[in-house]
């Protein structure tokens, strides 16, 4: 049972011209099992809402609560909260010079476990993700993320989704810059993870491309700030045909 | 980590025959061809002459003649080690002439050399070990070691410093024609010691050296590390490492002199600088002689700044004279701490602490597995270590 709740939150980021709110009070809760896809155009803040359940020391929380299964997220470091069960696909995903995907991925799923994994059984799974994400076993020895293309990075943020195995993951438009082969074997890792069953996901993406392949319970329109409309995949299909066009008028009503 | 890559030969300076930049000063053992320097030197600019402990100037402010380094030196069978006089020939073979001054008062005050040989076509796979212990601060001492590794002999020579004292060392390294040399010079000083270390080395035809400097300790480092080419077709990677802690000053000066056609060189040089008044210096000086066609060369230096409160300077000089080259180049960066890798790490569980450890462990990784010393780089990793511990967890501001 994990139930991440979030509530009337807002976060400002620091700019040259003092704090700038981008998150102007969200609610949104993801029980487990469920997927919940949040689209909207460049700059409604999807990704600023990514970064903050995550912990990012840019922005700041000036209002409101996110939980997981009752526990207070915003207390929590950001090691904590992927401790706690959070996992962040990042959309640009870092490079680590000299770090090894190995050890990387060894020393990730210890401080996830609380102690080190059967050695055996280890090589065996990091193999059998990399086999499922299409990544060169070779990958393992390679710095993390270094001279990775785009495509790489993305498959490799799905690997470690599926070793972690978090309780709740949010996907920070990965499946922005991908082919589409690429696009359909990172989708075949998420369902492979949502087949668990009791696994939340929030799937940030500008497009609706990506929910071809991976069918969210939910939908959110995303515009300035806030949930500007929800409904079912549906909501999906009508984006496709008809863009945010409407949504952005009224928001920049709204705001004017 | 910001990343300012000069592009190659960006810096090049066009020189006239007479080969006698500001940055190489003409070598000469008559002290009186160097001044006691005041610190507006171009060579002595960054260096803080009032921590030399009177290095720099003469017998009668800081006499040499302290019975306060003890040299202790493990040699695997076929190397043959020697004490030998201050006249003895081998005392000059690598061709070297003091360029500053503390290297001429070394020289002429060394009471004699310590001279490792490896033999001809002799293949010697455990290290030859010359620990080198301080045991006082009281007064200073001048060293003299030559180590001469035969023509297509094969060898590694771990330097190892360690202790209090205030020492002034001339190293000669001579690799023969078709040799390869390895020399590890590890400075792992307590945190008073003192120390200006000159290593130049003559590099044969087609010979291959690789030095490495690893600075750790100490409160004041020097060291001038320069190659010439005996012979055309030689090669020299000079590799570096150093951990610069509060207060510290290490200071790396390298000259790599293209005097021979068809050699080749790399310099790579990295350092991580934590605490208030950490200071590093890396200099770099390429020069490629009219006659040095068809040679390749490139140098880089790159800092991780850790903390607040440290400095760096890095300057890369390459001073080309002929055109005529394979490829010559070099890269100088200075970051901080790079906060959106210490976030993704930390995103997949990974404390704090460990997630810097590991970048840090990353950016002197490729460093470490160049040297080709097991030993020898399982032991820096655990220097690393050691020198993390002191600092982790401190917060670097933005």
């Amino acid at each position: 049972m994990a139930t991440l709740e979030i509530r009337d939150l807002h976060v400002t980021v620091d700019t040259e011209d003092g704090p700038k709110e981008i998150l102007k009070g969200v609610d949104l809760t993801i029980k487990d099992g469920q997927t919940h896809a949040i689209m909207g155009p460049n700059g409604s803040g999807k990704s600023t809402l990514a970064y903050s359940i995550a912990g990012h020391p840019k922005y700041t929380v000036t209002r409101g609560s996110v939980t997981l299964d009752g526990e207070d997220v915003l207390a929590m470091k950001v090691d904590e909260r992927a401790r706690a069960g959070l996992f962040l696909a990042m959309q640009y995903p870092v490079e680590v010079p000299g770090v090894s995907v190995a050890n990387f991925l060894r020393t990730a799923k210890t401080a996830i476990d609380g102690e080190a994994p059967k050695l055996r059984t280890w090589v065996k799974d990091v193999n059998g993700a990399m086999a499922q994400m299409k990544m060169d076993p070779t990958f393992a020895q390679r710095s993390v993320n270094e001279g990775f293309s785009g495509g790489e990075k993305k498959r490799h943020e799905i690997v470690q989704l599926e070793l972690l195995n978090p309780k709740v993951a949010v996907l920070d438009e990965t499946d922005s810059g991908l082919d589409i082969d690429a696009l359909k074997i990172v989708a075949e890792g998420v369902n492979r993870y949502r087949e668990q069953g009791d696994r939340g996901v929030l799937l940030i993406t500008h497009y609706t491309r990506i929910l071809r392949y991976i069918t969210p319970d939910f939908v959110h329109v995303f515009v300035d700030g806030r949930i500007a409309e929800e409904g079912g995949p549906e909501l999906a299909e009508q984006l496709e045909a008809e863009g945010y066009d409407k949504y952005v008028k009224a928001g920049t009503t709204a705001a004017g | 980590m910001t990343v300012t890559d000069s592009p190659a030969v960006a810096r090049a300076v066009e020189t006239s025959d007479r080969v006698a930049s500001h940055l190489h000063p003409l070598g000469s053992f008559d002290l009186d061809d160097h001044p006691v320097p005041t610190g507006r030197e171009e060579i002595w600019r960054f260096t803080p002459l009032r921590r030399l402990k009177g290095l720099h100037q003469d017998d009668a402010t800081a006499p040499f003649g302290a019975d306060n380094l003890s040299v202790h030196v493990d040699a695997p069978e076929g190397v043959t080690v020697r004490t030998v006089a201050a006249d003895d020939a081998a005392r000059g073979s690598s061709g070297h002439l003091p360029t500053d001054r503390v290297s001429a008062r070394a020289w002429a005050a060394a009471p004699g050399a310590t001279v490792v040989t490896v033999p001809a076509e002799a293949m010697v796979e455990a290290p030859v070990v010359v620990t080198h212990t301080g045991t006082s601060m009281d007064g200073a001492s001048a060293g003299h070691a030559v180590v001469v590794a035969e023509a297509h002999s094969k060898a590694t020579v771990v330097l190892r410093f360690e202790g209090s004292a205030v020492v002034a060392d001339n190293i000669e390294i001579v690799v023969g024609d078709g040799a390869h040399l390895t020399v590890v010079s590890v400075q792992d000083w307590a945190d008073d010691a003192v120390h200006h270390s000159t290593q130049h080395a003559k590099v044969g035809r087609d010979a291959t050296l690789r030095h490495v400097a690893v600075s750790f300790g100490g409160d004041l480092v020097r060291l001038n590390a320069s190659v010439a080419y005996d012979g055309p077709g030689g090669e020299a990677q000079m590799l570096g490492l150093y951990f610069a802690d509060a207060g510290q000053h290490l200071e790396h000066r390298l000259f790599v002199d293209h005097n021979a056609p068809k050699t080749r060189s790399n310099v790579d040089y990295k350092g991580a600088l934590q605490g208030e008044g950490a200071h590093a210096v890396w200099i770099g000086d390429v020069l490629i002689r009219k006659v040095a066609e068809g040679i390749e060369t490139y140098e880089s230096n790159r800092n991780l700044v850790l903390t607040d409160g440290c400095q760096a300077d890095s300057v890369p000089n390459l001073e080309i004279e002929t055109g005529e080259i394979e490829g010559a180049g070099h890269a100088s960066t200075t970051g901080r701490f790079d906060d959106l890798q210490l976030f993704y790490l930390q995103s997949r569980g990974i404390e704090e602490d460990e997630a810097r450890r590991l970048v840090v462990h990353g950016f002197f990784a490729d460093i470490i597995r160049k040297i080709g010393v097991p030993a020898i780089e399982e032991g820096l990793l655990a220097t690393v270590e050691a020198e993390l511990e002191k600092n982790v967890g401190k917060p670097v501001s933005a």
